[in-house]
């Protein structure tokens, strides 16, 4: 098929193409996605909520198959209700990144879904899980997925900064985050629409939202050959828009 | 208020099956489903979820919900791994108020104000894309539902015949079967029948089939209950 045919996707079936991120802090997690589901060529939906919620203080980042990760978010959402129920206290993320594991490696050949499962508890503080297609699971400071990301693989490696605090950075660690998201988006056709991102600490979940014309511009390209040159500024300017607070 | 609209044309490849089917299957009194794909597929799985749904209101003592029927019907999709091809635009209005779903065959879902499945629904969405805006009236919201399944009837060869529609408020469902005929054949010029003595004929030999006839009552007048 095309670019999209390392995720083993069947014809018809609805897919995240996909640019997720997700970057620990010193008080919590910052996950960001964009908003493109395709079905072959059309955009199926263009304003995708791929931050799952599975539970209070932990959500997860959505690729691949819509279908597949849809249907294995619902059981870890549920696992974790019932374990939040029995436990009389909320799951650690490692315990929820192992639920996932286990649904994505077991059935790692009826599979298509890459999750990056990102959240704040108790016993560590912020942590940040990689589950790529194969199912292993990887503990990461920052993570990206989906099919965008691997056109930012250099610049998240060439920014990323060990021992970020709460302040200074949550400004910072958002520019980078949409930065590097509109960097994929940009380049990668099965991502696009608008950036959603959470930021997850100890006492909320703070929703926050990037509208598609006000992605940071970066070089946009044009034509060296007679037309004379128009450089473009490399705003990092998001003017984010913070939306409903969730506690 | 959610309102859902559909063609009526069923097609068996490059044949129409039928001119004036029935698109939009009931859930509930407050929910409907639209379903595009393979008809059999879309007639029992809105069939099966909608019995389910009624026992499911029963068992809980509540009005049935949008995404009870959503869920229902996503983890039966899922499960049967894209095998049954149905396409459904699932709407409705229940106590915590209106809702739209878009589920595909896989088994994904998406919540969107407006949405469109099925061969016309890149025609149809073209529509929404440029007429859609929030909170419109009943009358807009309608007008706008008509022109997007026209644009699917008249620019894609899988739909056709008539309008279909369905207007779900928090009080009351109005299903408008046939709302707009846009394609009513037109008036035979003249009548094309062959008049009696075209084809010539040498003899003519009239037979009664039935041959011989004998009645005998069964069991007689009354059920027999022993």
């Amino acid at each position: 098929m095309d670019h999209i045919d390392f995720n083993r996707l069947k014809t018809g079936e609805v897919n995240l193409g996909t640019s997720i991120m997700a970057v620990q802090f010193d008080g919590g997690v910052v996950i960001g996605a964009d908003s493109r589901t395709t079905t072959g060529s059309y955009i199926a939906n263009r304003v995708t909520d791929k931050l799952t919620h599975v539970h209070d203080r932990i959500y997860c980042c959505r690729s691949g198959s819509a279908a597949d990760t849809q249907a294995v978010a619902d059981i870890v959402h549920y696992s974790l209700q019932m374990y939040s129920q029995t436990a009389s206290e909320p799951p650690s993320v490692h315990h929820a990144a192992s639920v996932f594991q286990k649904l994505c490696y077991e059935n790692k050949d009826q599979l298509s879904a890459g999750i990056i499962v990102a959240g704040w508890d108790k016993e560590v503080g912020p942590s940040v899980y990689n589950i790529p297609l194969g199912g292993g699971l990887f503990r990461q400071p920052w993570a990206i997925g989906g099919s965008g990301s691997t056109y930012v693989y250099g610049y998240c490696d060439a920014t990323y900064q060990e021992g970020w605090g709460r302040d200074e950075t949550v400004n910072f660690v958002k520019n980078s985050r949409v930065a590097a998201l509109a960097l994929a988006m940009s380049r990668d056709g099965s991502s696009g629409g608008v950036i959603r991102m959470c930021v997850i600490t100890e006492d909320k979940v703070e929703r926050l939202f990037v509208p598609g014309d006000e992605l940071p511009k970066f070089w946009e390209g044009h034509e060296v050959l007679g037309a004379p040159a128009l450089k473009k500024h490399s705003g990092v300017d998001t003017g984010i828009v913070p939306m409903a607070v969730e506690v | 208020m959610t309102s859902l609209g559909a063609d009526t044309r069923a097609t068996e490849g490059p044949i129409v099956a039928d001119k004036n089917c029935e698109k939009i299957h009931h859930i509930t009194e407050s929910i409907r489903c639209c379903g595009a794909g393979t008809a059999a597929d879309t007639e029992f799985t809105t069939a099966l979820i909608s019995s389910n749904m009624e026992l499911h209101a029963l068992s809980t003592g509540s009005k049935p919900r949008v995404v009870t029927a959503m869920t229902m019907l996503k983890q039966m999709l899922f499960r049967y791994q894209g095998q049954v091809g149905a396409a459904l635009v699932l709407g409705g209005v229940d106590a915590t108020g209106p809702h739209l779903f878009t589920i595909h065959p896989h088994g994904s879902t998406d919540k969107l104000p407006y949405v469109t499945m099925g061969s016309g629904s890149l025609a149809a969405m073209a529509v929404f894309e440029s007429g859609w805006r929030a909170n419109m009236e009943r009358e807009d919201a309608l007008n706008l539902v008509k022109a997007a399944i026209s644009a699917g009837i008249f620019n894609d060869l899988g739909s056709g015949s008539n309008i279909d529609a369905c207007i779900i408020t928090a009080s009351h469902t109005e299903m408008l079967r046939n709302v707009e005929m846009p394609n009513m054949r037109v008036q035979k010029e003249r009548k094309y029948a062959f008049r009696r003595g075209t084809t010539a004929w040498k003899t003519e030999n009239v037979r009664d089939l039935v041959v011989n006839e004998q009645i005998t009552f069964v069991g007689g007048d009354a059920m027999d209950t022993t």
